[in-house]
Formats: C-alpha cells, sequence, structure tokens
C-alpha cells in the first residue's frame, strides 16, 4: 500500500515537473524542475529493487543538470524569467504529436497482452547486472566505453576554438603553450 | 504495483518529452525533451526487467545503455551548440536548418 | 562488519554526533585563527555559539529580483545532502541504514551540494554570488573524477558497494596503507568537496564571500553549519573506507571510529587554515592532469592485486 502511494506520488511529481520544463520562464528554474523529474522518477527504479542503477540515475542527472543550468544560462535569451517570452514554434502541432503519441502509446499499453513473468527476482540485482556486463553481455560495456571515449574526444574537437597550432605555434616548437588561461602544472 | 502503471507512466515521460523537442526553439531546451523521452525509456526498461524477465539482465542492460545515450546526447548535443554558435552566432534550431529542404 | 538487521544506530544519534563533530570543527577553525591573531585561543572555543546567537537575531537579507524559491531551496540542501550522506556512515559496528550501494549512495548524496552553491550563488541576484557559485562547479568538474575513483577503488579493494563489507575487507590491513594514493586522493577531494581551506575559492574573501556573500540571519547559520556538517562527514566516511573502520585495540569499535573521525576532520581543518587558497583553472588542470591517471593507476594496482589474491 505505502509503495503504492509513493509510486503514485513520484509518477505525478515526475510528469508535473517535466510539464513544469516547458511552462516555466526562468531558465534556472526550468533545469531545476527537470532535475525534479529525473528524481522523481528514480524512486520507481528504488521501489522495483534496482537500487544500485536509481542510485546511479540520480548521481548522473544531478551532475549532468549542473552542467546543463551553466550551458541554459549561456544560451538563453532570458535566463532569469524576468521578461517573459515564448520560445516556442509550432506549438499546437507538437502538442497534437505528443497527445497523439501518448494516446497510441497508452493503448498499447492496454491492449499488448504482455507475457505472464518468467522466474524470480534476484536477491541482488546489481550482482546480476554486473555479471551480465562483464560476462555474455561485454560487448555492450565496450561499445558503451567506446562510444563515451568518442564523446570526449568530439565534444572537445568541436567546442574548443583554439588548436595545437594556436597553442604550440605554426611549427608546433614553442616549448611552453601560448594559452589565454595558465594552468597549474606551468607547462 | 502492475507493469501497466509504470508503462504509462513511461509513456507520459515520453511524451512531454516529445512536445518539447518538436515545439522549443533554443537548442538546449530541445535537448531537455530529448533527455525526458529517454528517461521514459529508462522507466519501460525496469519495468519490464522487473515484471517480466527478472532472472535476464536484459532490461537492466537497456537502462545503462539508455543513462550513456543521454550522457553522449548532452555532451555532443552542447559540443554542437557551442561550435554553432561560435562560427554562426546561432542558438535556435530555426536559424541551423541548412540541411532541411525547405526553399529559401 | 556492519550488521543491518537488529543494531541499527539511531538518527536522531547520528545527528547530535554530526552536530558535535561540525561544531568542533567550527571551534576548531575559531581557535587557529585566533592563535595566528594573537588573540585568546580559548575564548574562541565559545566563538562559534556566539556567532550563531548573533545569525539567529539577525534580519534575514532580502535582496531585489532575487530568485528566492531557488536561494532558499539552495541553502536547505547543503545540511540536508550532509546529512542524507552520513546515513550510511558507521558507527563501529552500526550505521543509520547499511544500503546495498552504500558507496554510490554517498556519492549521490554529496554532489547535492553542487546544487546548493549554485543555487545559492544564483538565487541572490548578486554578482558576487553568481561568480561564486560558477567558481564551485568548476571545481565540482576538476575533483569529482578522482573524487569516484578513490571512492571506487575503496569498493574495488573490498569487492562491494557495502561500506559494512568495505570495513570488513580492512582488518588485516587499512586501506590507507593499501591504496595511499586513493586515500590522499580522497582528503583532498573531500576538502575541495566541502569548498574548506585551499579550495575556498567558491566562498572567497576576493569575492566578498562568494555564494555566502548575501544570505544573512538564519539563511547564514544554515549555510555555515551546512558547510562544517559536510567536512565532517565527507572527514567521517574516511574512517570506513580506508581507515579501518571501528578496528583498533582496548576501546569499543564505536569510540575508534569516533577517534580516527576527530583526527581526520582535525587533520582537514588545520589544512583548511596553512594552505592558501588555490586558484580555480589551475587545480582543473592539476585535477585533470595528475589526479585522474593517478587515480586510474591506483584502481589498476589494487584490481591486479584483488586479482591475485
Amino acid at each position: 500500500m505505502a509503495e503504492t502511494v509513493v509510486f503514485v506520488v513520484c509518477a505525478v511529481g515526475a510528469v508535473a515537473s517535466g510539464v513544469a520544463v516547458f511552462v516555466l520562464d526562468s531558465m534556472a528554474r526550468a533545469t531545476f524542475a527537470l532535475l525534479a523529474s529525473f528524481l522523481f522518477a528514480a524512486v520507481p527504479l528504488l521501489l522495483l529493487g534496482l537500487s544500485y542503477l536509481g542510485v546511479l540515475v540520480v548521481l548522473m542527472m544531478v551532475m549532468e543538470m549542473m552542467v546543463m543550468v551553466v550551458f541554459m544560462i549561456m544560451y538563453m535569451m532570458n535566463p532569469a524569467g524576468l521578461m517573459p517570452m515564448s520560445m516556442l514554434h509550432n506549438k499546437v502541432g507538437a502538442l497534437a504529436v505528443a497527445i497523439g503519441t501518448f494516446a497510441v502509446l497508452a493503448a498499447g499499453v492496454f491492449l499488448v497482452p504482455w507475457p505472464a513473468r518468467e522466474g524470480a527476482v534476484p536477491a541482488d540485482p546489481t550482482l546480476l547486472l554486473a555479471e551480465a556486463i562483464m560476462g555474455p553481455h561485454m560487448l555492450v560495456m565496450m561499445l558503451v566505453g567506446l562510444v563515451l571515449f568518442a564523446t570526449m574526444v568530439a565534444s572537445v574537437v568541436l567546442s574548443t576554438p583554439r588548436g595545437r597550432y594556436d597553442r604550440y605555434g605554426d611549427d608546433l616548437r614553442r616549448a611552453r603553450p601560448d594559452d589565454p588561461i595558465d594552468g597549474g602544472l606551468g607547462r | 504495483m502492475i507493469l501497466e502503471a509504470y508503462l504509462l507512466l513511461a509513456a507520459a515521460l515520453f511524451s512531454v518529452g516529445l512536445f518539447g523537442a518538436l515545439s522549443q526553439q533554443s537548442v538546449v531546451m530541445v535537448m531537455m525533451g530529448l533527455e525526458l523521452m529517454i528517461n521514459g525509456v529508462i522507466v519501460a526498461a525496469a519495468a519490464l526487467w522487473f515484471f517480466v524477465s527478472p532472472e535476464r539482465p536484459d532490461g537492466q542492460v537497456l537502462v545503462l545503455v539508455a543513462i550513456t545515450a543521454m550522457a553522449v546526447e548532452m555532451a555532443v548535443g552542447f559540443a554542437v551548440t557551442t561550435a554553432i554558435f561560435r562560427t554562426r552566432d546561432i542558438d535556435v534550431v530555426d536559424s541551423a536548418d541548412d540541411l532541411g529542404d525547405r526553399d529559401r | 562488519m556492519v550488521e543491518s538487521a537488529p543494531a541499527l544506530l539511531s538518527p536522531l544519534v547520528l545527528l547530535v554526533l554530526l552536530g558535535v563533530f561540525a561544531y568542533g570543527a567550527a571551534a576548531g577553525a575559531a581557535v587557529l585563527h585566533a592563535r595566528a591573531a594573537g588573540t585568546a585561543p580559548v575564548a574562541a572555543i565559545a566563538a562559534p555559539a556566539r556567532e550563531s546567537a548573533r545569525l539567529l537575531v539577525q534580519r534575514r537579507r532580502t535582496v531585489p529580483g532575487a530568485d528566492t524559491l531557488l536561494w532558499r531551496l539552495g541553502g536547505a540542501l547543503l545540511p540536508v545532502a550532509a546529512v542524507l550522506a552520513a546515513m550510511v556512515i558507521p558507527l563501529g559496528p552500526v550505521a543509520v541504514s547499511d544500503l546495498s550501494v552504500g558507496v554510490v549512495w554517498f556519492n549521490a548524496m554529496e554532489v547535492l551540494a553542487w546544487c546548493a552553491v549554485w543555487l545559492l550563488g544564483w538565487g541572490a541576484n548578486s554578482v558576487w554570488g553568481l561568480v561564486g557559485g560558477y567558481r564551485f562547479l568548476v571545481q565540482g568538474l576538476s575533483y569529482e573524477l578522482p573524487h569516484m575513483f578513490a571512492l571506487i577503488t575503496a569498493a574495488l579493494g573490498a569487492g562491494s558497494l557495502r561500506v559494512g563489507d568495505v570495513v570488513a575487507a580492512q582488518e588485516e590491513v587499512w586501506f590507507a596503507v593499501l591504496m595511499p594514493a586513493a586515500f590522499a586522493i580522497y582528503l583532498v577531494s573531500a576538502l575541495a568537496m566541502a569548498f574548506w581551506g585551499p579550495f575556498d575559492a567558491p566562498v572567497g574573501r576576493d569575492l566578498a564571500g562568494g555564494a555566502a556573500a548575501e544570505p544573512a540571519g538564519a539563511d547564514r547559520l544554515v549555510l555555515l553549519a551546512g558547510r562544517y556538517l559536510l567536512l565532517t562527514v565527507v572527514a567521517a566516511m574516511a574512517v570506513p573506507l580506508f581507515l579501518g573502520g571501528g578496528a583498533g585495540p582496548l576501546l569499543p569499535a564505536w569510540a575508534w571510529s569516533l577517534v580516527k573521525t576527530a583526527v581526520v576532520l582535525g587533520a582537514l581543518v588545520w589544512i583548511g587554515h596553512r594552505v592558501p587558497t588555490v586558484r580555480m583553472d589551475r587545480f582543473t588542470e592539476v585535477g585533470w592532469m595528475v589526479l585522474i591517471p593517478l587515480s586510474l593507476l591506483q584502481a589498476l594496482v589494487v584490481s591486479v592485486l584483488v586479482l591475485v589474491r
């Protein structure tokens, strides 16, 4: 019973704060509404016994939203929402598509004959996951690692305006890089 | 609790995210919509793991992949936004539709 | 060993202990400051109490255009995050809640400090606060990865994310001896997390107090208390992770936990008093070029050790 109450509160909270993201004027508040939505959505994961994945979602989302808030405020024209303005296009069409999608998905949820559960929930789901990604599902883990590494390289290449020729000179012979901000290692 | 409740929550999160991704002009807000959609996927994968095949790890692995997809989406999204803002001073998707086939 | 079922630490006991240690940290800092300033060090022991009383009767500041909701939320989040993180810390053999993913829980809760400091800076609608909040994010991005690797190295050595198992794995040799680099990195990141000592740039004097510039009265009291609580919690977590938890001769386990916590906390407060503030841009390069490779190497060494053992 208590579980049901917690689930309903968190589900309503997750959807409501998800809607708030696109309603609020202040970009800081919108970001924290999104964070609230993620935190609410992590609780159902914990209810399902996925303690590791649930806490991981909390950990990652907090850090991710703190990075996001920086970009939100950097790129939005109205970061504090003190001057209400609309940044929407095709609002009616988007609303229709979203409601239509929800209707189709909800119909699917109730019409699809979901299979009955096979087997029991393991005592330690974290161990199950760990053994899977270090065993039969290792390809997933390797791909995830590669993709994350490629992401790091790609995002640095895309976002930095200065390359090694800017830092080390045209013939790359400068002993100390010419950086606008010095690092702590005195290179 | 039943599977349908969790899937309904996932569907609602996905639809709210879809609305955001379709209707927002700012690149960062579009990314927020995408994140909400992926969040729906996470909830659905976890629920299907628990209610359909808890002895197989597939659902949990899918959650892990979805979390990674979210991180990649955010990092590359911000990098692209930064790059396009730096070169062309653009921060809304309507101005960055060069690859679209609309007549100008 | 931490037994989960019968003997649980009462949350009230935890709160009282955290409060006592946080007050001790504040008093210690005041004593060191008084000694350096040449005034009576003994009188400084009561300084935090006097300051608290003063802040309680001081009027709360209101700022035009402030985002009051987020501002108050940020202030409240700091002590709440510290207490939530402390839930998994065992006192001798008992903890409030010995979660199966205790190490990850601790990490997730302490990261809430990022939110708290940024919100405090943003909400006040003050340039000093905003710069302070952004400084803490830069600092966070520099210390968090080495910190995570240090935590995960301790968990790796024990083969479990449960804090009780980490303590049990140190019966023969403390992890501070087995993995000194991870321990050192943990202490550095602990200072950075509580924006204390060399890492106090987010609330630095060059920013007129930074994220702490605008809060006054009760708000400021909550902010300062939250910061000392956070320092206490990260110091207390070093004990089960690296210093063998309650292990020790003669004294009971809970007493050893308290003694070790006091020693680590005292060391952190002393370092905070001795070392000057480090600039963000300098620490970032140190964090990414030195601390991350170092923590990865440490994790590699420990994994090999675990495999051959």
